[in-house]
């Protein structure tokens, strides 16, 4: 059987029960599973009902009449009390775990699929959809989308035992049983009205929570603006607006709440006073046992309550569906890289070729446009070029993140688009800008599970000038870094992305501003034992450094000059300086800014020793 | 949270549940707002639900087994009454759902807004970026918990506790021995109810843990997609998301099957006393010591007490992370701030030329080295002053103090012969305003974020404002002029365009003294020479004190003062320093020798 279809128009209703046949289809073992475990327990919580009318009139009626009793017509009670007791109890389990392992198997299936998307598509998909969207995609739209499947099998198991209790109404006394026919169906479509009028008043609350912690965000973002302006009162001012209409939307919530309870949780308790006042009547005219009248009541205060999980999975219904939705857009998107099948054999350092090279993130915009340049194996080039001149854009298509859309980009004379996948990591290492870790040990973020020996492990971070920090470190390298880990400056964050590159040994190595957090002089070590590094092993490496120092211009062979997206000029520092203004005015300003970052960095650094000396504490 | 946070911020996580719940009620005192009225309508509501079981009774001994046959006027009234009952029960529901869910948001919205306004007087909130994430939880997602906490667990807990001691006493009215018998038949279900809660906590523990792990996980190849790509690792990175889904995947199924198990105990508890009571019910029936209608309405008041017993061990679960959470936002308004508006106390000072005044001032970070040592210095009205030196040197720290962003460990600011600390904030807001680095801006329109300090500004003002500091044509460059978004964190301007946003907004502000932490920006040649030029106006006529970080800024001045290892050591004009043979003209060498370098 095919993946039943959702259709993508149609009554919340409808695709909210097209999203269920989905989930039916992924786990139809577990779901039947939990569906027997769940009518188990219907049908004895029926029988419970039954049983109680059974015993009034044949074994408690009598005895009591009588005067007496038998051993066996007490033990027959006992056993069969506890027999519908334990097979209840064995229904309830097995209809909540088969949900959970339903509901959460979907869960992990879908997030599993969604994050195999992410590593698919290209990362120009990646930019065009916000972080926090894509966080949500894989982790609450999956979970809302599923949200129904937990109460589903005791929905499916309530509408077998509202089935098994007509039955037994109906063998009790037909106009006991009419009772019934009126109370049950009002019971379910108050519950159904009740969970529409909740629906968008749970998400009002839920949107106000998001515009509180918005503010929230913001105004602590902008805490010192807010501080020395004196605008604590203000800010506080702003932040009630919100706070008050949350307040506001969760008493809303809980009006609806108070006004449908009692309905819900009432009208059986009706149910069971109408049942008496015609009870009474059937048992005059000779028509019904007491027993009878018993049963009915009995089942009428054991099916009021589940009978409300009809309403569950249909209130959770719109969210399931807007889930689904949202998953689906990351699941049906289209794209990735082609690969060929070449690979680079050379040991020694790589050369580069860019020919005619164009890209742009948006139809008619180019970010670059007939960049065209070599690097000779070995050589160190420095990109300078002012904000939005196509710098960072340009390593990414020198490590094949994006493909120019015209131009070719060859490493030695093989065309990117040809080489086999994962193929130029082998060769090409980026270093980008903002250093990011992965939740997992140093050594971890550098290997990155790849086979290097500590020592080839700390000869990269000897040459990142990271080696002394991570020495002093708790663990060493096998300190944790990241969300439940040591907090590392930004500094220090870098030397890691950067000896995450050396270990690989790359021929050829692209730093994307990799040391802006570092300071001068550490830089200056760096990019010095990077070049003996680089000359002194046999294996020579060709760098291609994105610059904002001075210190680091003036160290590379050449310069390429990036203005707008092509290239100004091509050159060493000293005829570029000596030729264009436009060059000179940009080093300048580099100049400039490297004191406002030298500045920067000892802000970062005496937060760095308040941190550590409160941890210390 | 690291070590720091907590010792610098949650005092009242060791709290017990009453002294949270008192601390609580001092800080939120609506939520216990009329609650004897609320008692009483909680009261009613519970009592309604005893109507069925007493009916039933009723029905069975005296409707149906009355003198002469079944006695349908005596049912028929009877349910008139019980009837009334199931609606008084209704509308009492109804007031006590909605009295406790007014009272508790209200409550929860004061705390929420004061610990809001609190969090802005801490010091964490300006010195550590990183923590702010964890002081924004405090007031969202914990006192949402507290919130869902007690409108659903709280509310259902106060309700079942009423409904087990109302089934309780009727039961005992009906019969003493047969309420023994229900009694002990729970027995083994309350025994095993601390226990069953103790692991269902540590179950739901657990996945909190994993749900953390997962979510990292899940975020990297979406943070660090470049990485992911540039290393070649997605089969790497799909093992460790695979890997922690289904961590989160199993450990949230086993916790689900613990509270299946719970569940399902509640129901061969009641199991167990239906058995019991019909038992003992037939054996003292036949002694004519208990009528059928009363062992029948054993049955329902059976139920009425095994379902809230169920719901417990769920509504314990949920207390514990409710109550962490309400400690957690307690614990913040507990923080003592560490610079404190002295308020109506305080001095309001009139406006006017300023002077300032170090007197032997030091500064330590709590239990850190100290950054300032004895600080003399005497500012006079006027005066540009420049603050240099090299990297540690505590000249931040000097700009943090004049501001009172921080107050001295020994010594004293003083404004005007004031010590800063006795100045009303309004007062010395008004007079005292610095300009950081990054000038913040709020995703509104230009015109309010250049009014931020002062909103009551008129847009002629603010025209006039951007005309004094030569601002007017970028103004009209803007394709909204004031009314230009700014995008969030004013990421629709370049950084320039963002300092000269912070200048316009300190220029409003007008203040007596300015303080600048220099902000130089290389992405736009451009704009820098507009910022400059706007500064220039901005300190003119007025007493400035500048952070530089560039050699023209403290020639400029009038007067530099040189900090080294968190001392004053050189003061002067620019000519006299530089020829001193001091630390102010090997700062200026080396800056000479940086320039020339190329």
């Amino acid at each position: 059987m095919p993946l039943p279809k959702v259709p993508t128009k149609g009554s919340v209703t409808r695709r909210g029960f097209a999203v269920l046949r989905v989930a039916i289809w992924e786990e139809p073992w577990v779901f039947a599973f939990s569906v027997l475990a769940s009518a188990l327990y219907g049908a004895m919580t029926v029988a419970d009902g039954w049983a109680l009318g059974w015993s009034t009139d044949h074994v408690i009626r009598p005895a009591l009449e009588r005067g007496d009793t038998t051993f066996g017509a007490v033990a027959s009670l006992v056993s069969l009390f506890l027999g519908i007791a334990v097979l209840r109890a064995i229904g309830v389990v097995g209809r909540r775990v088969g949900a959970g392992v339903m509901q959460y198997r979907l869960q992990a299936t879908y997030r599993q699929r969604v994050t195999r998307q992410y590593l698919k598509l290209p990362l120009e998909w990646h930019h065009k959809h916000p972080t926090g969207q894509l966080l949500s995609n894989a982790n609450a739209d999956v979970e809302s989308t599923w949200y129904p499947i937990a109460p589903l099998p005791m929905a499916v198991g309530v509408i077998a035992m509202l089935a098994f209790a007509t039955v037994a109404m109906f063998a009790a006394d037909p106009w006991l049983a009419l009772v019934g026919c009126l109370v049950f169906p009002m019971v379910f479509v108050a519950n159904v009205i009740f969970q529409r009028t909740l629906q968008p008043l749970a998400t009002r609350a839920q949107e106000l929570r998001a515009a509180v912690s918005e503010v929230a965000h913001e105004s602590f973002d902008g805490a010192l603006v807010v501080k020395t302006l004196g605008r604590e009162a203000a800010e506080t001012e702003r932040f009630k607006t919100p706070t008050f209409a949350l307040q506001d939307a969760n008493i809303a919530v809980n009006r609806a709440r108070g006004a449908f309870d009692p309905v819900i949780e009432g009208l059986p308790r009706i149910g069971v006073l109408l049942v008496l006042l015609v009870g009474v009547g059937r048992v005059r005219s000779g028509a019904a046992d007491a027993g009878d009248v018993v049963q009915v009541a009995f089942l009428f205060t054991l099916i009021g309550f589940p009978i409300r999980a009809l309403g569950w999975v249909l209130g959770e219904l719109p969210r399931s569906v807007v889930g689904w939705d949202r998953v689906q857009r990351v699941l049906t998107a289209e794209g990735g890289m082609e690969y060929g099948e070449a690979k680079l054999t050379s040991s020694a350092a790589a050369r580069l070729d860019v020919s005619a090279v164009r890209f742009g993130y948006l139809p008619d915009r180019d970010v670059l446009a007939g960049v065209e340049f070599t690097v000779e194996p070995g050589r160190t080039v420095a990109v300078v070029g002012p904000t939005g001149s196509g710098k960072s854009t340009m390593t990414t298509l020198l490590t094949r993140l994006v493909d120019p859309e015209e131009g070719s980009i060859e490493v030695d004379g093989v065309d990117l688009r040809t080489l086999a996948r994962g193929e130029l990591a082998g060769s090409v290492a980026l270093v980008a800008q903002t250093a990011f870790l992965f939740d997992d040990t140093i050594r971890g973020n550098i290997t990155l599970g790849g086979d290097y020996a500590d020592e080839e492990v700390w000869d990269a971070l000897r040459i990142a000038q990271g080696d002394g920090f991570v020495k002093s470190l708790p663990h060493g390298l096998d300190t944790k870094v990241g969300e439940r880990g040591t907090t590392l400056s930004g500094g220090q964050r870098q030397r890691i992305a950067l000896a995450r590159a050396l270990v690989r040994r790359p021929r050829l190595l692209i730093l994307d501003d990799a040391t802006s957090a570092v300071d001068p002089q550490v830089e200056a070590r760096i990019l010095a034992g990077l070049r003996t590094a680089v000359q002194g092993s046999e294996a020579a490496t060709t760098v291609l450094v994105i610059a904002y120092r001075k210190a680091t211009i003036s160290l590379a062979d050449e310069v390429l000059f990036l203005d707008e997206g092509r290239i100004a000029d091509h050159g060493s520092h000293l005829e570029l300086q000596e030729r264009s203004a436009a060059y000179r005015e940009l080093v300048d300003a580099y100049e400039k800014d490297a004191a406002r970052r030298e500045e920067e960095a000892e802000l970062a650094a005496e937060l760095n020793d308040l941190d550590s000396e409160g941890a210390s504490a | 949270m690291s070590a720091a946070e907590a010792t610098r911020l949650d005092h009242g996580d060791e709290a017990g549940g009453l002294e949270t719940l008192r601390q609580g009620l001092r800080v939120s005192p609506e939520l216990a707002r009329g609650w004897w009225i609320t008692g009483l309508l909680a009261l009613t509501m519970t009592a309604g639900r005893i109507v069925v079981p007493i009916a039933v009774q009723q029905t069975i001994d005296k409707g149906l087994s009355g003198p002469g046959g079944p006695d349908m006027s005596f049912v028929a009234w009877m349910c008139l009454v019980c009837f009334g009952g199931v609606l008084i029960t209704a509308v009492a529901s109804y007031f006590t759902t909605v009295r406790l869910a007014t009272n508790s948001e209200r409550g929860l919205a004061t705390m929420r807004i004061k610990a809001f306004r609190h969090v802005h007087d801490l010091p964490v909130l300006t010195q550590s970026t990183e923590r702010r994430g964890a002081l924004v939880s405090r007031v969202t997602s914990d006192v949402d918990t507290v919130s869902q906490f007690l409108q659903f667990g709280g509310f259902i807990f106060l309700v079942s506790l009423g409904q087990m001691l109302l089934a309780t006493v009727v039961m005992f009215v009906y019969s003493w021995q047969l309420a023994l018998v229900v009694l002990v038949c729970f027995i083994p279900l309350f025994a095993s109810l601390r226990f069953l809660q103790a692991r269902m906590s540590a179950a739901y523990g657990v996945v909190r843990a994993k749900v953390g792990e997962m979510l990292s996980a899940i975020a990297e190849p979406v943070v660090g997609a470049q990485v992911v790509r540039a290393y070649a690792i997605e089969r790497r990175t799909q093992q460790r998301i695979d890997a922690s889904i289904e961590e989160f995947r199993r450990t949230s199924t086993r916790a689900q099957a613990i509270t299946g198990i719970t569940f399902s105990i509640g129901g061969l508890a009641a199991g167990l006393a239906n058995a019991g009571v019909l038992t003992a019910g037939v054996l003292l029936g036949v002694g004519g010591h208990a009528t059928l209608g009363e062992i029948l309405a054993f049955m329902f008041l059976v139920a009425l007490f095994s379902d809230p017993v169920q719901i417990a061990t769920q509504v314990l679960t949920d207390a514990q992370s409710a109550f962490a959470g309400w400690r957690r936002v307690l614990g913040v308004i507990a923080t003592p701030a560490d610079v404190v508006d002295p308020g109506a106390d305080g001095v309001t000072q009139q406006r006017g030329p300023i002077m300032i005044e170090f007197d032997s001032v030091d500064f330590a970070y709590p239990e850190g080295e100290l950054v300032l040592r004895d600080v003399s210095v005497r500012l006079e009205p006027h005066r540009r002053v420049a603050v240099v030196g090299e990297t540690g040197s505590g000249k931040t720290t000097f700009a943090k103090l004049l501001t009172r962003l921080m107050d001295p460990t020994s010594g004293a600011v003083l404004l005007d012969g004031v010590d800063a600390r006795e100045i009303a904030f309004s007062s010395l807001r008004e007079r005292v305003v610095m300009v950081p680095q990054d000038g913040y801006l709020f995703d509104s329109s230009l015109a309010d974020n250049v009014r931020f300090g002062r909103p009551e500004v008129t847009d002629a003002q603010l025209l006039a404002a951007f005309e004094s500091l030569g601002l007017t044509d970028w103004l009209e460059s803007l394709p909204d002029g004031l009314d230009s978004p700014v995008g969030q964190r004013g990421e629709s301007l370049s950084a320039g365009e963002r300092q000269l946003v912070a200048l316009v907004r300190a220029n409003i502000a007008d203040p007596d003294l300015l303080v600048l932490d220099e902000a130089t920006s290389a992405v736009d040649p451009g704009t820098e020479v507009r910022v400059n030029a706007a500064l220039e106006r901005l300190m003119a006529g007025r007493t400035s004190v500048i952070i530089a970080h560039r050699l023209s800024t403290a020639e400029a001045a009038d007067e530099i003062l040189v900090f080294d290892d968190g001392r004053v050591v050189e003061r002067g004009p620019h000519a006299d320093l530089v020829t001193a043979g001091g630390v102010y003209s090997h700062l200026h060498d080396s800056w000479i020798a940086q320039r020339s370098s190329s």
